[in-house]
């Protein structure tokens, strides 16, 4: 709700006092409503279950959803915990799906809360939306919950990512990645019917056919730095080496040196070493470097050299990002940027690569 | 103005044939036949004797196999129907089918390919009693060299992605046999080539690196220098590329590759923009192909029979697939004596009725017929952008870069998506209740956003374009009012929502009835 007064999201208490002083409201239920709206038609052929008041049950009903209310608040004075609490209602409830409105606060909270037990969706109504586990609207997102109450849709992990709100007020972004939640996405229709076959692999498919190339690429005497999130981790599956999901870890010769290190423990673990770094960007935002990663700082990055910092990406993952975008940097060290910066080879698949622009 | 939309409104009237039709296997019933041969003659059965004791016992079936049992009405019935239900060039407007180049091939040239001369010839046939085909393949090959500035023509390979492996094998018999092949590992390509630019390579063992377009639609000439190495064997890039952009880097790119040791293979299978104008071996590429199957009015034949000759300069005709149609001052003949070919990629010699087609289609419209084609085609299509734009919702990306294109454009229905949910699947399926065929959406990856690739070629009227245009207008109007109509569409035809999701499953998806039995059950 920060965004109008310029607050930069409202996670904590006191920020949301700050920003209803300012003169802040919500938009929340205006989007609740336009997202609620495309689900209308199929209405007759789902139970809507909700929470009191401002959190959807005002909004459903002025759709002319007749929901079904669960738990207790208190008007006009919702917290996380109440978002917390209403999804593991939801979840015991053995909802199909969990449809939320709000930010990357309010997906982390959901995370927190039910993890991947359940598909949910967001409706995006914060100021900060780096986590992928948003509609592109809310009619949008409205959509495709219908689609997926009616079967037409498949699930995918996607990024719930968050920055220290503390550290982007005062100019820095400092995201982190705090897990996945299990999406519906409807797939891209544009499938050729010259051919017979499916053109394009599914996430986790691309990822394992990235991983067995890479694989087959390392060295034994190097040490590779494998970064965060699911594209990385796929390698250290196929290598069965046991790597943590949203950590920095270390392996040589098919084996674990450190898991989930720290710039301070990298540094020192790398000294004298011939390393390689294996990063892959976020989705959507196409950040390579700056985004969850920041334990892969300047002075690794310097270190090791930008010719060994190898990028993977399945040919998902660089659709996901918009056309004509390159991928991005931001590393907080304008040199080490540059070092990275131009026209880099990414791995997208078993020899295959992709020539795009790397920019800060 | 309302008069005129009414008018086009009563002219798409449509409504499709749609026929329960169920597999011909599902028809089947024990016993039935179409009709029976009669026995034969005793005497002839005495001097011939038992012809089957002759069949070697390993290759005999111990049982019938299974095939459909019917009675003959039931067979004529069964694929009339089936035809009713098709749709093409020849029943409706295909200006949407862009990258295919649907043009209409005109009856007299069906007339010749129908000829008994030509349909009771055999291949195995001795080359002295097949003098006339030799001569029309000879003579095509050297038409094509005309026109594409190459040496030499191969007419084997049956398919465009035939012909980009065929050129990717060449290729690597040449690093090979400069004793390079073991450095030069690495294709490069792009991003928006068609996408047999980088299987083709990758099946003849290659590395693919693809480049991404810059902002202005064509790749950015330091995203080439990046991706060239001791490595690269060569470039393999389609152009014009199905946006309809001539990547006018091209001569940069050759001079690029070539300083690398790099050979350059150009994807031309649709030059319905270029006849005449453009002759891709003057600026220096050393392989090309077309397809006969589009610019040069043969028919695509539901991926049967295509045809999509190669074409090399001299210094690669060495590597050519066997065998070669040669001319010695009095007689053709097959030539097999090129030691250095990459071997046979086919079998026999090529499509003969489609090379008869292309061949007799290229001598009636002759050297300025095609320059007109092009022209025409090239008009068609700017005109067509011209009205697509002004359709809410339908965006031309790169358009500030390219504004004009050649033979065909690729729109994005992006805006309509987000405003409205209705995207290019939408469109699809209520385009077909106009009796106009779907569009083609793109070639994949999809990089612009809910794609759709119309392409009018020289034999689309006026009229034709016109009508496409008002059926996109129409969508748009109705996404925006009343979106339902789309969703539900298609209202009159055949089929109303096609379930795709067992094309992308291996478990599911089946090709034969003996697959689907196994799959399914």
């Amino acid at each position: 709700m920060g965004g109008k007064v310029g607050l930069k999201g409202t996670d904590g208490e006191e920020t949301v006092q700050k920003a209803k002083q300012l003169g802040a409201t919500q938009t929340s239920p205006e989007r609740a409503v336009e997202a609620l709206q495309k689900l209308l038609h199929i209405k007759d052929k789902f139970e809507l279950i909700t929470y009191p008041f401002d959190m959807g049950e005002q909004e459903a009903k002025q759709c002319g959803f007749d929901p079904h209310v669960i738990g207790r608040i208190q008007r006009g004075a919702t917290f996380a915990s109440d978002t917390k609490a209403a999804a593991k209602e939801m979840l015991n409830l053995r909802v199909n799906l969990i449809l939320f409105v709000g930010g990357d606060g309010t997906a982390r909270d959901i995370y927190e809360s039910v993890g991947q037990t359940v598909p949910t969706l967001g409706v995006p109504a914060g100021v900060k939306i780096h986590s992928g586990v948003f509609g592109v609207n809310p009619s949008r997102a409205g959509d495709l919950a219908a689609k997926f109450l009616q079967g037409e849709t498949k699930l995918q992990d996607a990024e719930v990512m968050d920055v220290d709100e503390e550290a982007f007020r005062m100019g820095r972004v400092s995201a982190k990645l705090y897990g996945y939640l299990r999406i519906p996405y409807e797939e891209e229709l544009v499938q050729s019917t010259k051919g017979g076959s499916p053109a394009i692999l599914d996430e986790k498919t691309g990822q394992q056919v990235i991983a067995e190339y890479v694989a087959e690429l390392m060295e034994d005497d190097w040490y590779y730095v494998l970064g965060p999130g699911t594209s990385v981790k796929a390698i250290a599956d196929h290598l069965k080496i046991a790597k943590t999901l949203l950590g920095v870890d270390i392996i040589q010769g098919g084996k674990i040196v450190a898991s989930d290190v720290n710039e301070e423990q990298l540094l020192r673990l790398i000294e004298g070493k011939k390393v390689k770094v294996i990063v892959s960007p976020i989705g959507q935002q196409g950040f390579i470097f700056g985004r969850g990663n920041q334990q892969i700082s300047p002075k690794v990055i310097r270190k090791v050299g930008a010719e060994n910092v190898c990028i993977i990406a399945t040919r998902n993952k660089l659709l996901s990002i918009p056309l004509g975008r390159p991928l991005l940097l931001d590393t907080g060290d304008e040199e080490v940027n540059k070092m990275l910066s131009g026209y880099r080879r990414i791995i997208t698949g078993y020899k295959e690569e992709v020539v795009t622009k790397v920019s800060a | 103005m309302q008069e005129t939309v009414k008018g086009v409104e009563r002219e798409l009237a449509y409504t499709a044939v749609a026929w329960n039709e169920p597999i011909i296997y599902q028809l089947s019933k024990p016993g039935r036949r179409g009709s029976m041969a009669p026995r034969p003659d005793k005497k002839v059965e005495a001097m011939v004797g038992d012809v089957l004791s002759k069949i070697p016992e390993e290759i005999r079936r111990k049982r019938l196999p299974n095939l459909p049992e019917l009675s003959e009405p039931e067979v004529v019935r069964h694929y009339i129907r089936l035809s009713q239900q098709t749709y093409g060039v020849d029943s409706g407007i295909s200006v949407g089918v862009g990258t295919c180049t649907m043009k209409y091939s005109p009856k007299v040239n069906e007339a010749l390919v129908r000829s008994p001369k030509l349909t009771d010839i055999h291949p195995l046939q001795h080359e002295e009693t097949v003098q006339g085909a030799l001569e029309i393949m000879y003579r095509l090959g050297k038409w094509l060299c005309e026109i594409s500035g190459m040496d030499e023509f191969s007419l084997q390979p049956r398919a465009g992605a035939h012909a980009v492996l065929t050129n990717a094998q060449i290729i690597r018999k040449y690093h090979e046999l400069n004793g390079e092949l073991d450095q030069r590992n690495e294709i490069i390509t792009t991003v928006l080539s068609h996408p047999c630019n980088g299987a083709g390579p990758a099946v003849a063992g290659f590395k693919v690196i693809t480049l991404y377009p810059d902002e202005t639609g064509i790749p950015n000439l330091d995203a080439l220098k990046a991706a060239v190495s001791k490595h690269t064997a060569g470039l393999m890039i389609t152009d014009p590329y199905d946006t309809g952009v001539f990547d006018r880097n091209i001569v940069e790119y050759i001079r690029i590759i070539h300083e690398a040791g790099g050979l350059v293979a150009i994807d031309q299978a649709n030059a319905n923009s270029i006849l005449g104008r453009l002759r891709i071996g003057d600026v220096g590429a050393d392989l090309c192909h077309f397809n006969l199957h589009k610019s040069f009015s043969t028919p695509h034949a539901s991926s049967g029979p295509g045809s999509a000759p190669i074409g090399v300069k001299k210094e690669l005709s060495k590597f050519l697939p066997v065998p070669v149609v040669a001319y010695d001052g009095t007689k053709y003949y097959l030539d097999y004596d090129r030691p250095h070919t990459i071997g046979k990629t086919a079998g026999f010699y090529g499509v003969i009725p489609n090379i008869v087609r292309a061949y007799a289609w290229i001598m009636s419209m002759g050297a300025d017929g095609l320059m007109e084609t092009s022209e025409v085609a090239v008009m068609n299509n700017n005109y067509l952008i011209q009205k697509l734009l002004k359709v809410r919702g339908v965006s031309l990306p790169w358009s500030e870069s390219h504004p004009r294109r050649l033979q065909e454009a690729r729109f994005s229905l992006q805006r309509m998506k987000e405003e409205t949910g209705i995207g290019v699947d939408g469109l699809n399926r209520r385009i077909v209740d106009f009796g106009i065929q779907r569009c083609f959406p793109a070639h994949e990856p999809p990089i612009v956003p809910e794609p759709f690739t119309p392409e009018p070629p020289e034999s689309n009227s006026k009229e034709d374009i016109d009508k496409f245009a008002w059926a996109i207008q129409r969508i748009s109007d109705e996404a925006y009012s009343n979106p339902q109509i789309v969703q539900e569409a298609p209202h009159n035809c055949a089929i109303a929502k096609v379930d795709y999701s067992p094309s992308k499953d291996p478990k599911k998806w089946a090709l034969t009835w003996r697959a689907y039995l196994k799959k399914h059950g």
